[in-house]
């Protein structure tokens, strides 16, 4: 087997802006003096007529980025999740939302996995916190591949969309001939007794469950859900016509994320038992990345452990 | 000024006054205070000032105007209506359902409208955003964003404040309304703002202070050279409630809408000052 490269999807954000600035010569990015961090900061350096730095006013950026894209621009405003989502809310809410201009928002850090940071700047809470905003569209890249083509396809998307990106080095499992369709979920691998719903940087841990379930005689589908709004209901309710069983892993709050939206469209549509995977009501705290994820349950071995016994073998 | 044009913009603002009462009126809510406070100017900037047109409510190279103090929409739809970007009689309309003209600014949904407000302290950031565009595209068109002097407590306006001046948006100009009264009382009893004229220089904004009832005062303020690099700020001092007797300087103006017998003394007292303005204007013909 061959070496499993690793990058962050922070980066693949970095260099989807500077391809995106070649399609849309009409795009600036924001940022909140974490340009080094979110990797705006490679945008800045390729273009820097085109960003502007913001200092350390996550709200005021907000609503300048909606004044921009107002005018017909193409604007991505970046900070950390937690920043972004969290302090500049109301903002995002009401001059970005509301009025549906075309701002993009680059959120990076998001989830436990910021590490030792600690608890003040690991969000796990913003997917809920968008997904209740009228006219939002939510991308949550499982790898720099799909980062990056995510941000690419934004030339094409007309509104105000949050993108969720993360600090962590994660396995890049995408090929180059990857295609990014929005608001469509992808079979990683088909499986008949459950399907694991993941999304970020779960869907690696994801992939590896699934060989050791399959060691263990579990057939398990695999399915990356990268557009959290709008939901892929039909690969949803497929896979629970045809599995009977969901399980949904994600790197945030179990109230309010993946694993909401996945329950709503199966209470609605076709219910079948479902265990989310996520962090529980809980704050975190400081640690190497990939300590805490194991921590939070948030690693392949979990999720062998929980569908193991949801599966009953 | 002369008296001619003066007389003309104080009928109109007149009417502005009108609009206010009948649409709080009619909505049996709104905020008829503030507006009446705001009359005056907005009928400057619309009626004189504002490249503007009608029948190109979207043009690329239109001047813009934010309500950050979105609360006084009756101000600005009456105002838009004198400028005929839609007709006076759907100012009855306000605030019902099916409505163009929601109790809070919507871009988009009313002709002339550049920006959705109504959360405080928003408007300013939007307008800098708006601004910076017009500085990346090369355009002259400038933008007018209008707040509030109990607004101005919110911390976003004082990071719009610093990143207007950092990236020497020149082409953005400020109103802050200052009739020293808020939901609660008084500005200074509340939570003072003062002294605003400081506070923006310190921001490095050009600064200028007017009473925001005299329109001479209004045309040299919005007419004065723009100072290269800096922002400017229009410190009006204003009556809120003005041109309605039982509703200037009362706080408890703020958000209430007139009942019946209420309105038809504000409508009286407006309508006779219409006529004696309208018949100060035939002398003057």
């Amino acid at each position: 087997m061959s070496e499993v490269v690793r990058k962050a999807t922070r980066d693949g954000y970095g260099e989807g802006l500077i391809e995106l600035c070649k399609i849309r010569p009409d795009l600036v990015v924001l940022d909140a003096d974490l340009a080094a961090a979110t990797k705006t900061g490679m945008f800045a350096k390729a273009h820097p007529e085109s960003f502007f730095n913001c200092g350390i006013q996550e709200g005021n950026m907000m609503g300048v980025a909606a004044g921009l894209a107002s005018t017909g621009r193409l604007v991505f405003a970046s900070s950390f999740a937690m920043f972004a989502a969290g302090r500049a809310f109301e903002i995002i809410r009401n001059s970005i939302a509301y009025p549906s201009l075309n701002v993009k928002i680059g959120a990076t850090h998001a989830g436990i996995s910021v590490g030792e940071d600690g608890a003040s700047h690991q969000c796990n809470e913003d997917i809920a916190l968008m997904r209740v905003i009228p006219n939002m569209t939510i991308i949550n890249p499982a790898d720099s591949v799909e980062a990056k083509a995510a941000v690419l396809a934004m030339s094409e998307h007309d509104g105000p969309a949050y993108l969720r990106f993360g600090r962590l080095p994660v396995p890049v499992f995408n090929g180059d001939d990857y295609e990014f369709r929005l608001g469509k979920g992808i079979q990683l691998k088909d499986g008949e007794d459950v399907t694991i719903i993941a999304t970020g940087l779960m869907v690696a841990e994801a992939i590896e469950a699934h060989a050791e379930l399959a060691e263990q005689g579990i057939s398990a589908r695999i399915v990356n859900i990268h557009t959290i709004k709008p939901i892929d209901r039909e690969t949803i309710i497929k896979a629970a016509k045809e599995t009977g069983r969901i399980v949904t892993v994600e790197e945030h709050s179990v109230i309010g994320g993946l694993g909401d939206a996945v329950g709503g469209v199966l209470c609605e549509e076709h219910p079948v038992p479902l265990k989310k995977i996520g962090v529980e009501d809980v704050f975190g705290y400081s640690g190497p990345a990939v300590d805490l994820l194991k921590e939070f349950g948030l690693c392949s071995a979990n999720i062998v452990k929980v569908v193991r016994e949801f599966v009953g073998k | 000024m002369d008296s001619l044009k003066k007389n003309e913009l104080q009928i109109t603002a007149c009417k502005v006054r009108i609009g206010i009462i009948e649409g709080t009126y009619n909505a049996k809510s709104g905020h008829p205070g503030g507006s009446l406070g705001l009359a005056d100017t907005l009928t400057y900037l619309y009626m004189s000032h504002l490249n503007v047109n009608p029948d190109e409510p979207d043009n690329a190279e239109r001047d813009r105007v934010v309500l950050s103090k979105g609360h006084n929409a009756p101000a600005l739809y009456a105002a838009l209506a004198q400028r005929r970007f839609f007709p006076e009689e759907e100012l009855q309309t306000l605030r019902k359902i099916g409505s163009r003209l929601q109790g809070h600014p919507v871009m988009g949904k009313t002709p002339g409208v550049d920006f959705s407000t109504g959360s405080l302290g928003q408007g300013i950031s939007a307008a800098c955003g708006m601004a910076l565009a017009g500085k990346l595209s090369d355009s002259v068109y400038k933008v007018y964003t209008i707040l509030g002097d109990g607004e101005i407590q919110e911390g976003q306006v004082w990071e719009a404040a610093m990143f207007a001046s950092h990236y020497k948006l020149d082409n953005l100009v400020a109103l802050v309304d200052n009739n020293g009264l808020q939901i609660d009382g008084n500005i200074s009893d509340v939570m003072s703002p003062y002294p605003i004229d400081e506070k923006f220089k310190a921001f490095g904004w050009n600064v200028i202070c007017i009473d925001g009832h005299d329109f001479e005062q209004i045309e040299k303020a919005f007419k004065s050279p723009v100072v290269a690099d800096k922002p400017t700020v229009i410190i009006q001092k204003s009556v809120k409630g003005k041109g309605v007797s039982f509703m200037e300087n009362q706080a408890s103006w703020h958000g209430a809408a007139p009942n019946r017998e209420q309105y038809d003394i504000a409508m009286a007292e407006l309508q006779a000052q219409l006529s004696m303005l309208q018949e100060q204007g035939g002398e003057q013909k």
